[in-house]
Protein backbone atom coordinates (compact mmCIF):
# COMPACT_ATOMS: atom_id res chain seq x y z
CA UNK A 1 0.00 0.00 0.00
CA UNK A 2 1.08 3.55 -0.61
CA UNK A 3 1.87 5.81 2.35
CA UNK A 4 -0.93 8.27 1.55
CA UNK A 5 -4.53 7.68 0.51
CA UNK A 6 -5.21 10.43 -2.01
CA UNK A 7 -7.19 8.70 -4.74
CA UNK A 8 -9.14 5.47 -5.02
CA UNK A 9 -7.09 4.86 -8.18
CA UNK A 10 -3.95 4.49 -6.00
CA UNK A 11 -5.27 1.22 -4.59
CA UNK A 12 -4.53 -2.12 -6.19
CA UNK A 13 -7.11 -4.87 -6.07
CA UNK A 14 -5.21 -6.55 -3.21
CA UNK A 15 -4.94 -3.26 -1.27
CA UNK A 16 -8.68 -2.70 -1.61
CA UNK A 17 -9.60 -6.25 -0.60
CA UNK A 18 -7.25 -6.01 2.40
CA UNK A 19 -8.96 -2.79 3.51
CA UNK A 20 -12.41 -4.38 3.14
CA UNK A 21 -11.33 -7.51 5.04
CA UNK A 22 -9.79 -5.42 7.82
CA UNK A 23 -12.96 -3.32 8.01
CA UNK A 24 -14.96 -6.53 8.48
CA UNK A 25 -12.96 -7.26 11.65
CA UNK A 26 -13.22 -3.62 12.76
CA UNK A 27 -17.01 -3.80 12.38
CA UNK A 28 -17.07 -6.44 15.12
CA UNK A 29 -15.59 -4.00 17.62
CA UNK A 30 -18.83 -1.98 17.34
CA UNK A 31 -20.74 -4.91 18.89
CA UNK A 32 -18.58 -5.00 22.01
CA UNK A 33 -19.32 -3.37 25.36
CA UNK A 34 -15.98 -1.52 25.15
CA UNK A 35 -15.73 -0.14 21.63
CA UNK A 36 -12.06 0.66 21.82
CA UNK A 37 -8.77 -0.79 20.68
CA UNK A 38 -5.36 0.32 21.99
CA UNK A 39 -3.76 0.11 18.55
CA UNK A 40 -3.00 3.80 17.84
CA UNK A 41 -2.24 4.85 21.41
CA UNK A 42 0.14 7.77 21.47
CA UNK A 43 -0.42 8.66 17.81
CA UNK A 44 -1.85 12.05 16.97
CA UNK A 45 -4.21 12.44 14.03
CA UNK A 46 -5.28 15.86 12.80
CA UNK A 47 -8.62 16.31 11.05
CA UNK A 48 -8.08 19.27 8.77
CA UNK A 49 -11.44 20.35 7.41
CA UNK A 50 -11.43 23.32 5.04
CA UNK A 51 -14.94 22.45 3.84
CA UNK A 52 -18.15 21.69 5.73
CA UNK A 53 -18.84 18.11 6.63
CA UNK A 54 -20.87 16.29 9.23
CA UNK A 55 -20.84 12.64 8.28
CA UNK A 56 -17.23 12.30 7.18
CA UNK A 57 -15.73 14.34 10.00
CA UNK A 58 -17.69 12.58 12.75
CA UNK A 59 -16.97 9.25 11.12
CA UNK A 60 -13.21 9.87 11.01
CA UNK A 61 -13.26 11.17 14.57
CA UNK A 62 -15.14 8.11 15.82
CA UNK A 63 -12.72 5.82 13.98
CA UNK A 64 -9.68 7.61 15.40
CA UNK A 65 -11.06 7.51 18.94
CA UNK A 66 -11.98 3.83 18.72
CA UNK A 67 -8.36 3.15 17.84
CA UNK A 68 -7.22 5.29 20.82
CA UNK A 69 -5.47 7.94 18.71
CA UNK A 70 -5.22 11.50 20.01
CA UNK A 71 -7.45 13.67 17.83
CA UNK A 72 -6.95 17.31 16.89
CA UNK A 73 -9.87 18.89 15.04
CA UNK A 74 -8.93 21.83 12.86
CA UNK A 75 -11.83 23.62 11.18
CA UNK A 76 -10.20 26.10 8.85
CA UNK A 77 -13.47 27.66 7.81
CA UNK A 78 -13.40 31.25 6.59
CA UNK A 79 -9.65 31.53 6.15
CA UNK A 80 -8.89 34.69 4.21
CA UNK A 81 -5.34 33.73 3.27
CA UNK A 82 -4.88 32.49 -0.28
CA UNK A 83 -5.12 28.74 -0.56
CA UNK A 84 -1.56 27.75 -1.34
CA UNK A 85 -0.08 29.86 1.43
CA UNK A 86 -2.57 28.92 4.07
CA UNK A 87 -2.19 25.22 3.35
CA UNK A 88 1.57 25.49 3.58
CA UNK A 89 1.44 27.44 6.84
CA UNK A 90 -1.03 25.03 8.34
CA UNK A 91 1.02 22.05 7.24
CA UNK A 92 4.17 23.47 8.80
CA UNK A 93 2.31 24.17 12.04
CA UNK A 94 1.09 20.58 12.14
CA UNK A 95 4.54 19.26 11.35
CA UNK A 96 5.98 21.34 14.20
CA UNK A 97 3.36 19.90 16.57
CA UNK A 98 4.36 16.42 15.51
CA UNK A 99 1.15 14.97 14.12
CA UNK A 100 1.37 11.39 12.87
CA UNK A 101 -1.34 11.63 10.20
CA UNK A 102 -3.49 14.26 8.54
CA UNK A 103 -7.06 13.74 7.38
CA UNK A 104 -7.89 16.54 4.99
CA UNK A 105 -11.03 17.79 3.31
CA UNK A 106 -10.61 20.74 0.99
CA UNK A 107 -12.79 22.55 -1.53
CA UNK A 108 -9.96 22.65 -4.05
CA UNK A 109 -9.30 19.52 -6.08
CA UNK A 110 -5.72 18.39 -5.55
CA UNK A 111 -5.15 20.02 -2.14
CA UNK A 112 -4.47 16.66 -0.40
CA UNK A 113 -2.07 15.68 -3.19
CA UNK A 114 -0.22 18.96 -2.76
CA UNK A 115 -0.03 18.42 1.00
CA UNK A 116 1.29 14.89 0.59
CA UNK A 117 3.87 15.64 -2.09
CA UNK A 118 5.09 19.12 -1.18
CA UNK A 119 7.58 18.07 1.49
CA UNK A 120 5.90 20.44 3.98
CA UNK A 121 4.88 17.57 6.14
CA UNK A 122 6.14 14.08 6.76
CA UNK A 123 2.96 12.39 8.03
CA UNK A 124 0.66 10.20 5.89
CA UNK A 125 -2.19 12.16 4.31
CA UNK A 126 -5.70 10.74 4.00
CA UNK A 127 -8.03 12.46 1.56
CA UNK A 128 -11.49 13.01 3.07
CA UNK A 129 -12.83 14.67 -0.09
CA UNK A 130 -11.23 17.31 -2.29
CA UNK A 131 -13.35 19.50 -4.57
CA UNK A 132 -14.79 17.47 -7.42
CA UNK A 133 -11.76 15.13 -7.50
CA UNK A 134 -11.78 12.17 -5.08
CA UNK A 135 -13.28 10.81 -1.86
CA UNK A 136 -11.56 7.43 -1.51
CA UNK A 137 -12.89 6.37 1.90
CA UNK A 138 -16.44 6.94 0.64
CA UNK A 139 -15.81 4.62 -2.30
CA UNK A 140 -14.32 2.04 0.06
CA UNK A 141 -17.30 2.13 2.40
CA UNK A 142 -19.66 1.87 -0.59
CA UNK A 143 -17.77 -1.18 -1.87
CA UNK A 144 -17.82 -2.61 1.67
CA UNK A 145 -21.60 -2.13 1.87
CA UNK A 146 -22.07 -3.79 -1.54
CA UNK A 147 -19.86 -6.74 -0.64
CA UNK A 148 -21.65 -7.27 2.67
CA UNK A 149 -25.11 -7.10 1.09
CA UNK A 150 -24.46 -8.87 -2.23
CA UNK A 151 -22.03 -11.58 -1.06
CA UNK A 152 -22.28 -11.58 2.75
CA UNK A 153 -20.15 -10.40 5.68
CA UNK A 154 -18.37 -13.73 6.14
CA UNK A 155 -18.63 -15.13 2.62
CA UNK A 156 -17.21 -11.87 1.29
CA UNK A 157 -13.81 -12.14 3.03
CA UNK A 158 -11.07 -12.12 0.41
CA UNK A 159 -13.58 -11.48 -2.39
CA UNK A 160 -13.84 -8.57 -4.82
CA UNK A 161 -16.94 -7.43 -6.71
CA UNK A 162 -16.15 -9.19 -10.01
CA UNK A 163 -19.06 -9.14 -12.45
CA UNK A 164 -21.41 -7.05 -10.26
CA UNK A 165 -23.23 -4.33 -12.14
CA UNK A 166 -23.31 -1.00 -10.36
CA UNK A 167 -25.25 2.03 -11.61
CA UNK A 168 -24.39 5.53 -10.43
CA UNK A 169 -27.15 8.06 -11.07
CA UNK A 170 -27.21 11.85 -10.89
CA UNK A 171 -24.82 14.76 -10.70
CA UNK A 172 -21.69 12.94 -11.86
CA UNK A 173 -20.11 16.20 -13.03
CA UNK A 174 -19.69 17.61 -9.52
CA UNK A 175 -19.32 14.31 -7.70
CA UNK A 176 -16.03 13.19 -6.20
CA UNK A 177 -17.97 10.20 -4.85
CA UNK A 178 -18.74 9.08 -8.41
CA UNK A 179 -15.11 9.48 -9.53
CA UNK A 180 -13.76 7.50 -6.60
CA UNK A 181 -16.39 4.82 -7.02
CA UNK A 182 -15.70 4.39 -10.74
CA UNK A 183 -11.98 3.92 -10.01
CA UNK A 184 -12.41 1.55 -7.08
CA UNK A 185 -15.28 -0.51 -8.49
CA UNK A 186 -13.34 -0.98 -11.72
CA UNK A 187 -10.30 -2.15 -9.70
CA UNK A 188 -12.57 -4.59 -7.85
CA UNK A 189 -13.88 -6.01 -11.13
CA UNK A 190 -17.38 -4.51 -11.14
CA UNK A 191 -19.06 -3.06 -14.23
CA UNK A 192 -20.06 0.55 -13.67
CA UNK A 193 -22.69 2.49 -15.60
CA UNK A 194 -23.13 6.22 -15.08
CA UNK A 195 -26.61 7.64 -15.68
CA UNK A 196 -27.09 11.40 -15.85
CA UNK A 197 -28.49 14.16 -18.03
CA UNK A 198 -25.88 14.96 -20.72
CA UNK A 199 -25.18 18.32 -19.07
CA UNK A 200 -24.11 16.63 -15.84
CA UNK A 201 -21.71 14.18 -17.49
CA UNK A 202 -18.11 15.43 -17.28
CA UNK A 203 -15.94 16.09 -20.32
CA UNK A 204 -13.52 13.22 -20.90
CA UNK A 205 -15.80 10.59 -19.39
CA UNK A 206 -15.06 8.34 -22.39
CA UNK A 207 -11.61 7.71 -20.89
CA UNK A 208 -13.11 6.46 -17.59
CA UNK A 209 -13.44 2.70 -17.13
CA UNK A 210 -17.25 2.74 -17.25
CA UNK A 211 -20.34 2.98 -19.48
CA UNK A 212 -22.53 6.07 -19.78
CA UNK A 213 -26.29 6.09 -20.33
CA UNK A 214 -28.93 8.81 -20.39
CA UNK A 215 -31.83 6.46 -19.80
CA UNK A 216 -32.33 5.27 -16.22
CA UNK A 217 -35.23 2.92 -16.95
CA UNK A 218 -33.25 0.78 -19.40
CA UNK A 219 -30.35 0.33 -16.95
CA UNK A 220 -32.30 -0.42 -13.75
CA UNK A 221 -33.32 -4.04 -14.51
CA UNK A 222 -29.66 -4.98 -15.04
CA UNK A 223 -28.28 -3.46 -11.84
CA UNK A 224 -27.06 -5.15 -8.66
CA UNK A 225 -26.79 -1.79 -6.89
CA UNK A 226 -28.04 1.67 -7.77
CA UNK A 227 -26.23 4.60 -6.21
CA UNK A 228 -28.16 7.87 -6.18
CA UNK A 229 -26.17 11.11 -6.04
CA UNK A 230 -27.32 14.44 -4.70
CA UNK A 231 -27.55 17.35 -7.14
CA UNK A 232 -24.82 19.62 -5.76
CA UNK A 233 -26.38 22.99 -6.25
CA UNK A 234 -23.63 24.72 -4.22
CA UNK A 235 -21.10 23.78 -6.92
CA UNK A 236 -23.35 24.75 -9.85
CA UNK A 237 -22.67 27.96 -11.73
CA UNK A 238 -25.13 27.43 -14.59
CA UNK A 239 -28.52 25.90 -15.38
CA UNK A 240 -27.83 22.22 -16.03
CA UNK A 241 -31.47 21.12 -16.33
CA UNK A 242 -34.75 22.97 -16.94
CA UNK A 243 -36.62 22.30 -13.67
CA UNK A 244 -36.23 20.17 -10.59
CA UNK A 245 -39.47 18.40 -11.40
CA UNK A 246 -38.19 17.36 -14.80
CA UNK A 247 -34.90 16.13 -13.30
CA UNK A 248 -36.78 14.25 -10.63
CA UNK A 249 -39.13 12.64 -13.16
CA UNK A 250 -36.33 11.42 -15.42
CA UNK A 251 -33.50 10.69 -12.99
CA UNK A 252 -35.14 10.37 -9.58
CA UNK A 253 -35.71 6.98 -7.95
CA UNK A 254 -39.30 6.35 -6.86
CA UNK A 255 -41.21 3.26 -5.80
CA UNK A 256 -42.21 2.32 -9.38
CA UNK A 257 -38.64 2.47 -10.61
CA UNK A 258 -37.38 0.52 -7.58
CA UNK A 259 -39.89 -2.23 -8.40
CA UNK A 260 -38.19 -2.65 -11.77
CA UNK A 261 -34.84 -3.44 -10.15
CA UNK A 262 -33.89 -7.08 -9.52
CA UNK A 263 -35.09 -8.38 -6.14
CA UNK A 264 -31.62 -8.51 -4.60
CA UNK A 265 -30.51 -5.07 -5.82
CA UNK A 266 -29.60 -2.33 -3.35
CA UNK A 267 -30.36 1.37 -3.34
CA UNK A 268 -27.40 3.37 -2.08
CA UNK A 269 -26.90 7.02 -1.24
CA UNK A 270 -23.74 8.68 0.08
CA UNK A 271 -25.81 11.37 1.82
CA UNK A 272 -27.00 13.96 2.42
CA UNK A 273 -30.25 12.89 0.72
CA UNK A 274 -32.67 15.40 -0.73
CA UNK A 275 -35.98 13.59 -0.41
CA UNK A 276 -38.32 14.28 -3.29
CA UNK A 277 -35.46 15.27 -5.60
CA UNK A 278 -33.19 12.33 -6.49
CA UNK A 279 -34.93 9.85 -4.18
CA UNK A 280 -38.48 9.63 -2.81
CA UNK A 281 -39.17 9.11 0.88
CA UNK A 282 -40.75 5.74 0.02
CA UNK A 283 -37.45 4.49 -1.44
CA UNK A 284 -35.24 6.16 1.17
CA UNK A 285 -37.14 4.48 4.02
CA UNK A 286 -37.40 1.05 2.38
CA UNK A 287 -35.33 -1.89 3.55
CA UNK A 288 -33.39 -1.87 0.29
CA UNK A 289 -31.90 1.56 0.91
CA UNK A 290 -28.54 1.25 2.65
CA UNK A 291 -27.93 4.95 3.44
CA UNK A 292 -27.83 4.45 7.23
CA UNK A 293 -25.83 1.23 6.94
CA UNK A 294 -23.29 3.12 4.81
CA UNK A 295 -22.72 5.59 7.64
CA UNK A 296 -22.09 2.77 10.13
CA UNK A 297 -19.79 1.03 7.65
CA UNK A 298 -17.91 4.30 7.18
CA UNK A 299 -16.51 4.10 10.71
CA UNK A 300 -15.27 0.54 10.14
CA UNK A 301 -13.66 1.45 6.82
CA UNK A 302 -11.90 4.49 8.30
CA UNK A 303 -10.65 2.41 11.23
CA UNK A 304 -9.26 -0.07 8.71
CA UNK A 305 -7.52 2.63 6.65
CA UNK A 306 -6.05 4.30 9.75
CA UNK A 307 -4.86 0.97 11.13
CA UNK A 308 -3.28 -0.17 7.87
CA UNK A 309 -1.51 3.17 7.31
CA UNK A 310 -0.52 3.95 10.91
CA UNK A 311 -0.64 0.67 12.85
CA UNK A 312 2.90 -0.39 11.99
CA UNK A 313 6.10 1.47 11.24
CA UNK A 314 5.13 1.47 7.56
CA UNK A 315 1.90 0.81 5.63
CA UNK A 316 0.61 -2.74 5.42
CA UNK A 317 2.28 -4.90 2.81
CA UNK A 318 -0.31 -6.45 0.58
CA UNK A 319 -0.15 -10.14 0.42
CA UNK A 320 1.24 -11.12 -2.96
CA UNK A 321 -0.81 -14.31 -2.71
CA UNK A 322 -3.44 -13.44 -5.30
CA UNK A 323 -6.05 -15.98 -6.15
CA UNK A 324 -5.41 -17.71 -9.43
CA UNK A 325 -8.44 -17.88 -11.60
CA UNK B 1 13.62 -39.65 16.51
CA UNK B 2 14.60 -40.54 12.97
CA UNK B 3 15.54 -37.74 10.64
CA UNK B 4 13.15 -37.59 7.70
CA UNK B 5 13.42 -33.88 7.15
CA UNK B 6 13.70 -34.17 3.39
CA UNK B 7 10.07 -33.18 2.67
CA UNK B 8 10.24 -30.08 4.84
CA UNK B 9 12.71 -28.57 2.40
CA UNK B 10 16.28 -27.39 2.50
CA UNK B 11 15.37 -23.89 3.72
CA UNK B 12 14.19 -25.06 7.11
CA UNK B 13 16.00 -28.24 8.11
CA UNK B 14 13.35 -29.20 10.64
CA UNK B 15 12.77 -32.60 12.15
CA UNK B 16 9.42 -33.70 13.54
CA UNK B 17 9.55 -34.16 17.30
CA UNK B 18 5.85 -34.99 17.60
CA UNK B 19 3.59 -36.74 15.09
CA UNK B 20 -0.17 -36.89 14.60
CA UNK B 21 -0.93 -39.64 17.17
CA UNK B 22 1.21 -37.87 19.81
CA UNK B 23 -0.77 -34.67 19.32
CA UNK B 24 -4.08 -36.50 19.52
CA UNK B 25 -3.05 -38.22 22.78
CA UNK B 26 -1.86 -34.95 24.29
CA UNK B 27 -5.15 -33.21 23.47
CA UNK B 28 -7.12 -36.09 24.99
CA UNK B 29 -5.03 -35.86 28.15
CA UNK B 30 -5.47 -32.07 28.36
CA UNK B 31 -9.24 -32.46 27.90
CA UNK B 32 -9.37 -34.89 30.85
CA UNK B 33 -7.27 -32.54 32.97
CA UNK B 34 -9.64 -29.68 32.18
CA UNK B 35 -12.68 -31.71 33.23
CA UNK B 36 -10.93 -32.78 36.40
CA UNK B 37 -9.68 -29.37 37.42
CA UNK B 38 -12.74 -27.37 36.34
CA UNK B 39 -15.02 -29.92 38.06
CA UNK B 40 -17.01 -30.92 35.02
CA UNK B 41 -16.09 -27.96 32.81
CA UNK B 42 -19.67 -26.67 32.72
CA UNK B 43 -18.75 -22.97 32.60
CA UNK B 44 -15.63 -23.25 30.44
CA UNK B 45 -15.32 -21.22 27.23
CA UNK B 46 -12.50 -22.10 24.85
CA UNK B 47 -10.87 -19.25 22.95
CA UNK B 48 -8.22 -20.15 20.40
CA UNK B 49 -5.56 -17.66 19.34
CA UNK B 50 -5.32 -17.51 15.51
CA UNK B 51 -4.25 -19.24 13.47
CA UNK B 52 -3.48 -22.66 14.88
CA UNK B 53 -4.77 -22.08 18.39
CA UNK B 54 -8.27 -21.87 16.89
CA UNK B 55 -8.03 -25.37 15.40
CA UNK B 56 -6.62 -26.75 18.65
CA UNK B 57 -9.47 -25.10 20.59
CA UNK B 58 -12.03 -26.73 18.28
CA UNK B 59 -10.40 -30.14 18.70
CA UNK B 60 -10.31 -29.71 22.47
CA UNK B 61 -13.97 -28.68 22.48
CA UNK B 62 -14.89 -31.85 20.57
CA UNK B 63 -12.98 -33.98 23.06
CA UNK B 64 -14.58 -32.19 26.01
CA UNK B 65 -17.95 -32.86 24.47
CA UNK B 66 -17.13 -36.58 24.18
CA UNK B 67 -16.18 -36.68 27.85
CA UNK B 68 -18.90 -34.53 29.40
CA UNK B 69 -21.71 -35.01 26.87
CA UNK B 70 -22.30 -31.25 26.77
CA UNK B 71 -21.39 -28.78 24.06
CA UNK B 72 -18.55 -26.51 25.07
CA UNK B 73 -18.58 -22.97 23.61
CA UNK B 74 -15.57 -22.33 21.43
CA UNK B 75 -14.38 -19.16 19.70
CA UNK B 76 -11.31 -17.26 18.63
CA UNK B 77 -9.45 -14.24 19.96
CA UNK B 78 -7.26 -12.21 17.62
CA UNK B 79 -4.54 -10.36 19.48
CA UNK B 80 -2.95 -8.46 16.58
CA UNK B 81 -4.11 -5.03 17.65
CA UNK B 82 -2.91 -5.62 21.23
CA UNK B 83 0.63 -6.71 20.33
CA UNK B 84 3.54 -4.79 21.85
CA UNK B 85 5.63 -5.13 18.68
CA UNK B 86 3.13 -3.59 16.22
CA UNK B 87 5.41 -0.61 15.60
CA UNK B 88 8.35 -2.84 14.74
CA UNK B 89 7.05 -3.81 11.31
CA UNK B 90 4.43 -3.03 8.66
CA UNK B 91 0.80 -3.13 9.77
CA UNK B 92 -0.25 -6.74 10.17
CA UNK B 93 -3.27 -8.46 8.70
CA UNK B 94 -6.02 -9.03 11.25
CA UNK B 95 -7.57 -12.39 12.05
CA UNK B 96 -11.07 -13.18 13.24
CA UNK B 97 -12.28 -12.64 16.80
CA UNK B 98 -15.36 -14.73 17.43
CA UNK B 99 -16.76 -14.65 20.94
CA UNK B 100 -19.37 -17.42 21.51
CA UNK B 101 -22.95 -16.24 22.05
CA UNK B 102 -22.76 -17.27 25.73
CA UNK B 103 -20.14 -14.55 26.27
CA UNK B 104 -17.25 -14.72 28.71
CA UNK B 105 -18.77 -12.81 31.62
CA UNK B 106 -18.33 -14.82 34.84
CA UNK B 107 -17.08 -17.90 33.01
CA UNK B 108 -13.76 -19.71 32.96
CA UNK B 109 -11.98 -18.70 29.76
CA UNK B 110 -9.44 -21.18 28.54
CA UNK B 111 -7.02 -19.61 26.08
CA UNK B 112 -5.58 -22.10 23.61
CA UNK B 113 -2.41 -21.59 21.57
CA UNK B 114 0.05 -23.79 19.75
CA UNK B 115 3.43 -22.68 21.13
CA UNK B 116 4.19 -20.83 24.37
CA UNK B 117 7.44 -18.90 23.95
CA UNK B 118 8.09 -15.35 25.20
CA UNK B 119 4.61 -15.04 26.75
CA UNK B 120 3.97 -11.78 24.89
CA UNK B 121 1.12 -13.21 22.84
CA UNK B 122 -0.64 -14.29 26.03
CA UNK B 123 -0.05 -10.86 27.59
CA UNK B 124 -1.75 -9.34 24.55
CA UNK B 125 -4.57 -11.89 24.80
CA UNK B 126 -5.20 -10.95 28.44
CA UNK B 127 -5.47 -7.28 27.42
CA UNK B 128 -7.84 -8.18 24.58
CA UNK B 129 -10.02 -10.21 26.97
CA UNK B 130 -10.24 -7.27 29.35
CA UNK B 131 -11.95 -5.22 26.62
CA UNK B 132 -14.51 -7.94 25.98
CA UNK B 133 -15.65 -8.81 29.47
CA UNK B 134 -14.72 -10.05 32.93
CA UNK B 135 -14.25 -13.81 33.11
CA UNK B 136 -14.31 -15.59 36.48
CA UNK B 137 -10.88 -16.99 35.67
CA UNK B 138 -8.53 -17.21 32.71
CA UNK B 139 -6.46 -20.30 32.07
CA UNK B 140 -4.01 -21.24 29.37
CA UNK B 141 -3.56 -24.45 27.41
CA UNK B 142 -0.69 -24.86 24.93
CA UNK B 143 0.43 -27.74 22.78
CA UNK B 144 4.14 -27.00 23.21
CA UNK B 145 5.96 -24.99 25.86
CA UNK B 146 9.41 -24.17 24.48
CA UNK B 147 10.60 -22.00 27.38
CA UNK B 148 12.43 -18.62 27.16
CA UNK B 149 9.70 -16.61 28.88
CA UNK B 150 10.08 -12.83 28.84
CA UNK B 151 7.04 -12.17 31.05
CA UNK B 152 5.71 -13.78 34.25
CA UNK B 153 3.27 -16.08 32.44
CA UNK B 154 2.81 -19.85 32.68
CA UNK B 155 0.49 -22.39 31.14
CA UNK B 156 -2.09 -24.37 33.13
CA UNK B 157 -2.20 -27.23 30.63
CA UNK B 158 0.83 -28.20 28.55
CA UNK B 159 0.92 -30.84 25.83
CA UNK B 160 4.67 -31.16 25.90
CA UNK B 161 7.55 -29.27 27.45
CA UNK B 162 10.12 -28.93 24.70
CA UNK B 163 13.44 -27.50 25.87
CA UNK B 164 14.89 -25.45 23.00
CA UNK B 165 17.69 -23.06 22.31
CA UNK B 166 16.95 -19.54 21.07
CA UNK B 167 18.52 -20.40 17.73
CA UNK B 168 15.90 -23.05 17.15
CA UNK B 169 12.41 -22.61 15.70
CA UNK B 170 9.37 -24.63 16.72
CA UNK B 171 6.67 -25.05 14.09
CA UNK B 172 3.31 -26.67 14.74
CA UNK B 173 1.54 -28.11 11.72
CA UNK B 174 -2.14 -29.00 11.86
CA UNK B 175 -4.22 -30.83 9.27
CA UNK B 176 -6.72 -27.96 8.97
CA UNK B 177 -4.00 -25.52 7.88
CA UNK B 178 -0.96 -27.49 6.81
CA UNK B 179 -2.37 -30.83 5.64
CA UNK B 180 -0.79 -32.88 8.42
CA UNK B 181 -0.30 -32.96 12.19
CA UNK B 182 3.27 -32.52 13.44
CA UNK B 183 5.52 -30.45 15.64
CA UNK B 184 8.78 -29.58 13.88
CA UNK B 185 12.00 -28.44 15.46
CA UNK B 186 14.56 -26.74 13.24
CA UNK B 187 17.05 -23.94 13.06
CA UNK B 188 15.70 -20.42 12.95
CA UNK B 189 15.79 -18.75 9.55
CA UNK B 190 17.85 -15.63 9.93
CA UNK B 191 17.12 -13.95 6.60
CA UNK B 192 13.53 -12.62 6.75
CA UNK B 193 13.07 -9.54 8.91
CA UNK B 194 9.42 -10.23 9.59
CA UNK B 195 9.90 -13.39 11.65
CA UNK B 196 7.28 -14.13 14.27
Amino acid sequence: MKRHLISAADLTRDDAVLILDTAEEMARVADRPIKKLPTLRGRTVCNLFFEDSTRTRISFEAAEKRLSADVINFAAKGSSVSKGESLKDTAQTLEAMGVDAVVIRHGASGAPYRLANSGWIDAPVINAGDGTHQHPTQALLDAFTMRRRLIGPDAGIGQDLAGRRITIVGDVLHSRVARSNVDLLHTLGAEVTLVAPPTLVPVGVETWPCEVSYDLDSVLPKSDAVMMLRVQRERMNAAFFPTEREYSRRYGLDGDRMARMPGHALVMHPGPMVRGMEITAEVADSGRCTAVEQVANGVSIRMAVLYLLLGGNEPAVTNPRTEEK
Amino acid sequence: MDANSSEVGAQLPARPVLEGPDIARMLTRIAHEIVERAKGADDVVLLGIPTRGVFLARRLAAKLQDITGRTVPVGSLDITMYRDDLRLGPARTLARTEIPAEGIEGRVVLLVDDVLFSGRTIRAALDALGDIGRPRAVQLAVLVDRGHRELPIRADYVGKNLPTSLREAVKVQLTEEDGRDAVLLGLKQTTPAGER
